[in-house]
């Protein structure tokens, strides 16, 4: 790792070494995964952000931590105009950006950084759009920042306004996001002027609460606590991450305490683990949903009848044992129950084979065939989709519906699954990016989605349904917004596009020894609030 | 020996050529684009994908991207991995000593343990040892490596405690990679009780890697050996006066070693396969679990150009083990 220095691996070695053990509080946290890179922007997954934007970086506003609510991040506060157009940012003053070998910064945080980490992005003449080959901007793109925002001007060097062509209610939640972490305009230069840019995505220089230290691909990455962060310190000085791909040698690491926290445990061995005297397990509703998309425009299933029909015949609290191993809850709304807006008054279509079978009488429906996709990669929201698709197809078997079940590659599925005149209903699910309600239904559910590029796989396209998401988008008062999406749900369950699988629930175990672990309903995993018992 | 050498290098020009073919070609039949899973369950827009497309050179004929791909691998130009945007020479170079270590320490054990028992066996024919070594070797050969690894991860780093986990090294011990063998770099790097670590941490990975080669080479050893004692020469130097270790070691052994060394060199390629297990389990930084990843995410210049390296190895391991050949029989060279 050429990328060390020698004053940093004196350092490092002086606080990690085995001559000084006891001295620095080392945290280790045994990942899943490696990280695709340090730049947060060109990446997606949550892995990328748990060892980038949330350890190195922070954004202009933030999430509140363990919730979707948005708090004052490097911006200070901020006003919306009454058109709801125009977002002006007060930034904090005094934020020190971190240093490394090849770079210390000579001032502080201000304006130029913020335009030049959003300017990257979305323009393609900035010089820093393509800083290696083949980057793109994919969560900037798919947020739609690109038809958005309109510009950004810098006030002054503390103050930033961003003009957007539409009024967006979850534009604060969407700039929480890690794509929009803020990055050093100066650093860019710097690596500009040395000739070695990709250093951008492999040395990052952030103004988070741990600085990066050094990164083994596939092994470890080690991050110190930054002495200098304008938020609370952290209580650890050292962050390690142990790349640990398989979940029982994370398990077997956590009880050997050669890492301290482990995500993604096996859900057959979390049982063990609550049993474990040196062990905790912290669990939390995941903010996602499974579901069964009917091709609505398809017949039979465009009666909504026959969609009643199926989703009755269809035994989910079976699935959430089967599958889930008790690890998630039976779905009834398109949103999560941890989400603002989620209507709780909603009463789910009971599990009754032979109502079904006379509502689907009722809708001439006989000898029906139909088709279940079952996707092919395990995801939080579904983790064994085959499995899910044989418990369906037994249900519907018992209301007289013969289920082929079918698969394809995952990038195939992905494609299939959207062109119009698909055949049968899709298995398929959805993690939230931001926490809004937008974040699923519109993504998921709106006109504009069942189209080519969307995302609305039972092709349903309900004019009231969107109007209600358009109306919601626009507004800026969330009682007026929780309203909206709570119609909207009411809609959706009357109609039934899908059938509502489950929400998965997301477990922690930990070492006993660790406090202050905050768990994200976004999934992320941070440690700036950490501490470890000696 | 230098036309024998120069032949064998040349025969080696069309095989690359095919190999580029083959490596190209086998990503791109797999079903599945890229910049679909890079989208995900989200979805992608015609136009963005096209835009995509292009910019990553998926738009071309696929005739062009292939020449696309021999042109820039003639200026030593790997391409950039789609997934991490990184140099892909850089990425195997950071990844390749790790696979290496685990391998050669893999070979080393099998060799230094397989050989011996396939001798031992083949002389104590019939005997309880010979029967015990072959069943262990035949329950080796079937062992699932995942399964195995676990087990061992199980008992002897759980319960026993005798051994980590998974990992290259103590996370106590940080320093800079210097010839990405962590057993050398922990040497060098002058901190105590470091290359003990690391050695610790090689074990288990490279006795459950080493676990199916042992295997075979035992078994190839035995047969080898049993083939060779039956000989005529060797009835002739046991009826000389000749002491047994002198037969066996000496005239039987160096005879029998010729298919054993092809056994080693093949099992190069059993290695890698086993690689992709072990490396995943013991979390071990290698290029086994980097190309899997890779092929699952459709990263093309990366299983591309992994592949060619990786089959460049393999070839050169080959070219090594048939000029062992003719070091052990001279009647090779001179053919």
């Amino acid at each position: 790792m050429k990328i060390l220095t020698r004053s940093l691996i004196a350092a490092s070695a002086l606080a990690l070494g085995a001559a000084v053990p006891a001295m620095a509080k080392t945290f280790v946290y045994c990942s899943e995964a490696s990280p695709e890179g340090f730049d947060p922007a060109p990446y997606t997954a949550g892995t990328t952000f748990d060892a980038s934007a949330h350890p190195v970086y922070n954004r202009l506003v933030e999430f509140k931590k363990g919730t979707t609510e948005i708090e004052p991040g490097l911006a200070e506060s901020w006003e919306v105009s009454a058109d709801g157009l125009e977002y002006t940012f007060k930034l904090r003053k005094g934020v020190k950006w971190q240093s490394n070998e090849k770079f210390t910064p000579t001032r502080d945080f201000n304006a130029d950084d913020v335009i030049f980490s959003y300017d990257r992005q979305g323009n393609k003449d900035n010089p820093w759009h393509e800083y290696i080959a083949g980057v793109t901007y994919e969560y900037y793109t798919s947020m739609e920042m690109p038809s958005l925002i309109k510009e950004i001007v810098k006030v002054d060097d503390n103050t930033v306004k961003f003009v957007l062509t539409r009024p967006e209610a979850p534009f604060l939640a969407d700039i929480a996001m890690p794509f929009a972490s803020i990055v050093s305009k100066e650093y860019a230069d710097a690596l500009d002027k040395a000739g070695t840019r990709e250093d951008f995505n492999n040395l990052p220089i952030g103004t988070g609460p741990f600085k990066f230290v050094a990164y083994q691909k596939d092994a470890v990455i080690r991050f110190q606590k930054n002495a200098d962060y304008w938020g609370e310190a952290p209580k650890i000085d050292d962050l390690v991450f142990a790349i640990t791909p398989d979940a029982a040698v994370r398990l077997q690491k956590l009880k050997a305490n050669e890492c301290q926290l482990m995500p993604f445990p096996a859900p057959a061995d979390v049982a063990a683990i609550k049993a474990d005297p040196n062990l905790k397990v912290e669990e939390q509703a995941g903010l996602n949903v499974g579901y069964l998309a009917y091709n609505t425009t398809q017949k039979p299933f465009d009666d909504v009848r026959v969609r009643k029909a199926l989703n009755m015949a269809m035994n989910k609290q079976a699935i959430i044992d089967a599958v889930f191993q008790g690890a998630g809850q039976v779905a009834k709304n398109p949103i999560p129950p941890t989400m603002w807006s989620y209507n709780d008054a909603i009463q789910d279509d009971p599990y009754d084979p032979e109502a079904a079978k006379k509502l689907l009488e009722e809708a001439g429906v006989k000898d029906l065939s139909m088709k279940v996709w079952a996707m092919p990669v395990q995801r939080p929201y579904m983790p064994n989709a085959r499995r899910t698709a044989e418990l369906i197809q037994e249900d519907f078997a018992k209301v007289g519906v013969k289920v082929e079940i079918v698969s394809y590659e995952w990038g195939e599925y992905l494609k299939k699954s959207m062109e119009p005149g698909r055949d049968g209903a899709v298995i398929l699910g959805w993690t939230g990016d931001n926490g809004d309600p937008d974040n699923f239904m519109g993504v998921l559910l709106s006109c504009a989605a069942a189209g080519e590029g969307g995302a609305n796989r039972a092709f349903w396209c309900n004019q009231e349904f969107s109007d209600l998401l358009s109306k919601a988008k626009q507004a800026s008062d969330v009682a007026e917004r929780t309203k909206l999406y709570e119609q909207a749900q009411v809609i959706f369950k009357d109609q039934a596009p899908w059938a509502t699988l489950d929400h998965s629930t997301q477990y922690v175990p930990m070492s006993n020894k660790v406090s202050g672990f905050v768990q994200s309903p976004l999934g992320d995993f941070t440690f700036d609030t950490v501490d470890i018992a000696e | 020996m230098f036309r024998f050498l120069i032949g064998k290098i040349l025969y080696l020009v069309p095989t690359f050529l095919g190999i580029t073919i083959i490596a190209f070609g086998f990503v791109r039949v797999l079903p599945g684009d890229p910049v679909l899973l890079m989208a995900g369950e989200r979805g992608i827009t015609p136009e963005r994908h096209a835009e995509l497309s292009a910019q990553l050179g998926f738009d071309k004929p696929i005739w062009a991207q292939y020449l696309d791909f021999l042109g820039r691998l003639m200026h030593g130009d790997l391409g950039n991995s789609l997934v991490t945007k990184k140099p892909v020479l850089t990425e195997f170079l950071a990844l390749f000593p790790a696979t290496v270590e685990l391998g050669l320490m893999a070979i080393l054990i099998a060799t230094l343990i397989g050989v011996p028992v396939g001798v031992l066996a083949a002389i104590k024919r019939g005997s309880w040892f010979d029967q015990i070594s072959m069943t262990g070797a035949l329950i080796g050969f079937s062992m699932p490596i995942f399964w195995w690894g676990l087990l061992l991860i199980i008992f002897f780093s759980g319960i026993l405690q005798w051994t980590p986990v998974s990992g290259r090294i103590s996370l106590l011990y940080f320093f800079p990679p210097v010839t990405g063998f962590m057993l050398i770099d922990s040497l060098l790097s002058g901190q105590k009780g470091a290359f003990v670590s690391a050695l610790s941490h090689l074990i288990l990975p490279s006795v459950v890697l080493a676990t199916i080669p042992l295997a075979v080479i035992a078994r190839q050893t035995r047969s080898a050996m049993l083939e060779v004692m039956g000989e005529d020469y060797v009835r002739t130097a046991r009826a000389k006066g000749m002491p047994t270790a002198r037969v066996v070691g000496v005239h039987a052994l160096r005879n029998a070693m010729i298919p054993v060394i092809t056994t080693i060199g093949l099992q190069i390629g059993v290695l890698m396969a086993g690689a992709i297990l072990t490396e995943t389990i013991f979390s071990w930084p290698g290029i086994g679990k980097w190309m899997i990843d890779s092929i699952s995410r459709r990263d093309y210049p990366v299983v591309q150009s992994g592949l060619l390296l990786i089959a460049a190895l393999v070839m050169v391991v080959n070219l090594l083990v048939d000029l062992t050949y003719g070091l052990i029989n001279p009647r090779i060279r001179h053919k």
